[in-house]
């Protein structure tokens, strides 16, 4: 019984120390951000359309478009599709993806289609494709937006980063800080 | 390709060369030596022991240790079930979302008291920041109580006849203080300079570039996952977990992430190494747990890089690997590798969805999970692996014809029928589960209250796939480790309370069992080294522990993954 007491009163201490002191510097070190701890966000003619990290839906023709996502990009949620290669609804679901994909981009070949525009990103909220998937839409891009095919490339080779000076892991492009550079051309 | 390679060899890499000088300052930290953060720590301990009337000088027996340990556990459970059954009505409540039923809320605090973060729920819709922050105290205590009891293994070591382990509260409440708070700290800066949030606002309404209207859930995340990664415990503030961008928002925090989880369990052997003054044992530890660890990568990594078969059929561009379930900010090869540390660890936090990676990277992540003494949770790990040593030693002593010795004891037949029992309680528990499972889907069983429907409605997947989906579940529940083919619908009472049991035994009997092997030799005579000693950290020696982890670990459940990852394995190609 004695050892219940202490040891509650042990967690209550503990509790304000690792729960209380340790929440509230960082909170107060957050202060000095930008942001001021909150998510970071993407303005465009004076409102606010996003935040540089959460990945938005694009399916209108003018745009590049992201990965599909399990979640629809509501970032209420996340999460993946957690459908498995064998499952045969999925292969599917993809063989409609890639039709659909191809149908909006007829000047592309299957073969260079990248499998990650046909295929749902971990968190559903992926903000991010490879140059490689965004390179392939220029085209259609350009021709929507009756501007040069040249100068959207251009672009995305712009906005093309390169994680910790280009030394380690992989470019990527943000789809939704592009598609805000090609409404501000 | 080159510089993601790169990117994996930096990972492990810096996660040792910065975890050996953090092993010299964890052992001195138990060894009761001066180290340079006394002045913060040293008052405020004194000042908690003071206040809760607890004696951290006494030297306690392996028994009462253990009481001590079990007793502040039992607190921390009914404490945060309260919590999260109340949320709802509690403050730091931005989302309003409900309290948890009671089975959720039982399975969810057994989850975290155990270090596990099984996350039968979203974070995003399942808890307040107020049961959040229950959650994030779970993970700091849970890591400081496996790294305690791993503490208390050392001192059982050095002791000569005396049945005197140390003190449990003062090795946990230093764990806590010295070693899992400064370094949750240091994260935790790095992760909010980097984009992760840290506010107590709740979600945010947008409308998109496009003009859809979607919400956007936010919270203080960078506190919440600098933890949960240096304790390994790996349960994720949203839903996606690692996956998610706000979690771990670019290559850059990957790395850190990864360091953060694999840097205790490191840290930990060469503790030993230093506290024992045995290096040599350490390093031939680490060198045997790296072997397994590296067997488990490498195949995972080759077989998300190439691809999935089935994709390829498709005659689409595929030359970056197996994209379902990964975002592009990692890759795939940083992703592979992510998915083996944490399950060899017991962290079980996630960059990419598991459930749909390739079926060969499935069966090691499950593998990782089943030999689970390969590095290992925040101090359970080494825990895990005394018993194979225990176990080898007897083998090894039977060979030679030799008595077995282990640091200078005599093993007897006591502590090698503990050793054997807890080694079996591992499959058991596993094979059991999943049989239980998978007799129920097999069937088709209407479930009534358990489920609320037929038992296959509960797999995401058909076939050999449904297979794994359970028998990954009970595996991570008894490995205390958290990660999940997450397609599963496991949040309902038959999931929830099966798992929860399971997580419970698979936690403290592990923990107990060790202890009392430790114990029971700390209070034998010393027998000084001979010529006639078996040698504990050679080459010889290092194989014969692993061949007994290979034997009892794995051969115990190639069947199991024959029926469910190989089959599928088989079936796609």
């Amino acid at each position: 019984m004695k050892t219940i007491f202490s040891t509650t009163i042990l967690t209550l201490l503990m509790l304000t120390l690792f729960v209380g002191v340790y929440s509230v510097v960082l909170t107060g070190i957050a202060q000095v951000l930008p942001t001021a701890g909150k998510i970071q966000l993407i303005q465009h003619k004076g409102k606010t359309v996003g935040y540089q990290n959460v990945g938005q839906a694009f399916n209108k023709p003018q745009y590049f478009w992201g990965r599909p996502s399990a979640v629809n990009y509501n970032a209420a949620g996340s999460g993946g599709s957690n459908k498995a290669i064998s499952n045969l609804d999925y292969q599917k679901e993809v063989q409609a993806r890639i039709e659909a994909f191809l149908q909006a981009h007829t000047y592309l070949q299957k073969k260079d289609l990248p499998a990650e525009l046909v295929t749902a990103s971990g968190s559903g909220l992926d903000p991010h494709i490879s140059p490689t998937s965004a390179l392939v839409q220029a085209r259609r891009v350009a021709q929507v937006r009756k501007i040069s095919e040249q100068k959207v490339i251009a672009l995305v080779h712009k906005h093309t980063e390169r994680p910790m000076n280009g030394l380690l892991g992989i470019p990527v492009v943000n789809v939704l800080a592009l598609n805000v550079a090609l409404d501000e051309l | 390709m080159l510089t993601e390679i790169l990117g994996v060899v930096v990972m492990f890499v810096a996660t040792l060369l910065l975890a050996y000088p953090l092993g010299k300052y964890i052992s001195n930290v138990y060894a009761g030596k001066k180290t340079f953060l006394d002045v913060v720590f040293a008052p405020l301990e004194r000042l908690f022991f003071r206040v809760s009337g607890i004696d951290d000088q006494k030297e306690m027996s392996w028994q009462a240790n253990l009481y001590a340990m079990l007793t502040i556990n039992a607190v921390w459970f009914v404490l945060c079930f309260v919590v999260l059954v109340m949320q709802g009505v509690l403050p730091l409540n931005p989302d309003k979302n409900p309290s948890m039923s009671a089975d959720l809320a039982f399975n969810t605090a057994i989850s975290f008291v155990v270090n596990c973060n099984l996350q039968h729920y979203s974070g995003e819709s399942g808890l307040s920041y107020f049961g959040q922050m229950m959650l994030m105290f779970l993970q700091f205590v849970s890591a400081g109580t496996g790294m305690a009891v791993c503490a208390m293994l050392f001192k059982a070591m050095l002791q000569k006849g005396k049945n005197e382990l140390g003190n449990f509260y003062s090795f946990f409440l230093k764990s806590c203080t010295r070693v899992l708070l400064p370094l949750s700290f240091i994260v935790a800066v790095i992760l909010l300079f980097n984009g992760s949030p840290m506010t107590w606002a709740g979600k945010e309404n947008l409308i998109t570039l496009q003009g859809d209207t979607v919400q956007v859930s936010q919270g203080p995340v960078a506190g919440f996952v600098a933890i949960k990664h240096i304790g390994t415990n790996g349960g994720g503030f949203f839903g996606a977990n690692s996956a998610h961008p706000l979690e771990n928002p670019n290559y850059f925090t990957n790395i850190v992430q990864m360091i953060a989880q694999m840097i205790v369990p490191f840290a930990m052997i060469f503790a030993l190494g230093f506290y024992l003054n045995r290096k040599r044992l350490a390093w031939n530890i680490f060198a045997v747990m790296s072997i397994g660890f590296w067997l488990l990568v490498l195949p995972t990594l080759y077989t998300e890089m190439q691809g999935s078969p089935t994709i390829a059929r498709t005659g689409i561009m595929q030359n970056v690997g197996a994209m379902e379930g990964k975002e592009v900010r990692f890759g795939v090869m940083a992703s592979a590798y992510w998915s083996i540390a944490t399950t060899v660890i017991s962290t079980g936090s996630v960059n990419s969805m598991h459930d749909s990676a390739m079926p060969i990277s499935g069966a090691m992540q499950m593998l990782a999970m089943m030999t689970n003494c390969f590095y290992g949770g925040c101090g359970v790990g080494i825990l895990n692996y005394y018993v194979f040593i225990i176990l080898a030693v007897f083998i090894s002593g039977l060979m030679v014809g030799r008595t077995p010795e282990f640091l200078g004891k005599k093993v007897e037949a006591k502590e090698v029928k503990i050793a054997a029992l807890v080694a079996i309680l591992h499959p058991l528990f596993i094979l059991a589960g999943t049989a239980l499972a998978t007799y129920f889907a097999s069937q088709n069983t209407e479930m009534g209250v358990w489920y609320g429907g037929k038992a296959t409605g509960w797999l995401n997947n058909p076939n050999y796939h449904g297979f794994s989906e359970m028998l990954y579940e009970y595996t991570s529940a008894s490995a205390n480790n958290g990660s999940g083919f997450e397609g599963l619908g496991d949040n309902n009472l038959f999931w929830n309370i099966t798992t929860g049991i399971i997580l419970l035994l698979s936690r403290f009997l592990p923990i107990i069992a060790p202890i009392a092997i430790a114990g029971a030799l700390a209070q034998k005579k010393y027998i000084p080294e001979s010529a006639g000693t078996l040698q504990t950290d050679n080459a010889t020696f290092g194989t014969m522990v692993f061949v007994v982890i290979f034997i009892i670990a794995a051969l115990s459940f190639f069947p199991a993954l024959a029926l469910g990852p190989f089959a599928e394995y088989f079936s796609t190609i």
